[in-house]
């Protein structure tokens, strides 16, 4: 890509459906493919938007999903109006889930989304104010030979 | 190693050939999704008695080589479905979960 190149993408995530679930996550994933980037950062990307496109289906009633694709990184921002996170050191834990049931049976709710989110992103930071939304970015380098946190 | 291959070591039911010709190497056990994310190698076998669509989407996302459901568990149409559209891999095998990781190791010789 030459140095301007610039793609925004923009999508509403609908909440509790688990059908629908990972929709503009795909569409992400189908992009960054047709870029050609690195099968290793489309991964990433496609892992982070993922977990973060989930949260927000299960606990926030949706959301709106902001990628920006640059030829240095691609920003990752979900932006919901759900009910906040009280106290996010503890929900960053693996292995914390507020998750209910139901969600588990459908193997969802591992606690493992935010630590995900982190382990495979560059650069993560998480706004919440408890009753009026959530916001999460992310940010995922782009280099040649980058294998960042990839295991 | 390929699906035909793969299949015929799990004694598997090729539900979904999405992509025969895909490379597979190595495996992953679990059902709680993230896990899978967290942890399941590119490329690998992931076998679970999951069969739900997110198990498509899931796979799709960590560039999974074949779901293997277990236990003679079968896969929900949407699941199928969503194989389909993605070219994902999709096997069912009366093995359980720990029988069939074994027997892949045992071919592989990685016990």
């Amino acid at each position: 890509m030459s140095e301007q190149t610039r793609i925004s993408l923009e999508f509403d995530v609908e909440g509790d459906n688990f059908v629908s679930a990972g929709k503009a996550s795909e569409a992400v994933k189908g992009n960054l493919k047709m870029l050609g980037l690195p099968p290793t950062i489309i991964r990433r990307a496609a892992i982070v938007m993922y977990e973060g496109e989930i949260n927000m289906v299960i606990h926030a009633k949706g959301g709106k999903a902001y990628v920006d694709i640059t030829d240095k990184d691609i920003s990752i921002t979900l932006k919901d109006e759900g009910p906040g996170i009280e106290n996010i050191e503890l929900a960053m834990q693996e292995g914390y889930s507020t998750a209910p049931d139901a969600i588990r049976a459908l193997g969802f709710g591992a606690g493992m989304g935010l630590p995900n989110m982190k382990k495979y992103s560059d650069n993560m930071e998480i706004e919440s104010e408890v009753g009026k939304g959530t916001t999460v970015r992310m940010k995922i380098n782009i280099q040649p030979d980058s294998e960042g946190q990839q295991q | 190693m390929k699906l035909a291959e793969l299949a015929k070591v799990l004694e598997a039911e090729i539900v979904v050939e999405g992509n025969p010709e895909k490379e597979i190497t190595g495996g992953y056990a679990g059902d709680f999704l993230s896990f899978v994310m967290s942890r399941a190698p590119e490329g690998c076998v992931w076998f679970t008695v999951m069969s739900n669509v997110n198990v498509a989407a899931v796979a799709y996302m960590a560039d999974v080589g074949a779901i293997v459901l277990c236990d003679g568990i079968k896969p929900e149409p949407p699941l199928t479905e969503r194989c389909v559209k993605e070219n994902i891999n999709l096997l069912t095998t009366e093995l359980d979960t720990y029988g069939a990781a074994c027997r892949l190791a045992l071919y592989e010789n990685q016990l």
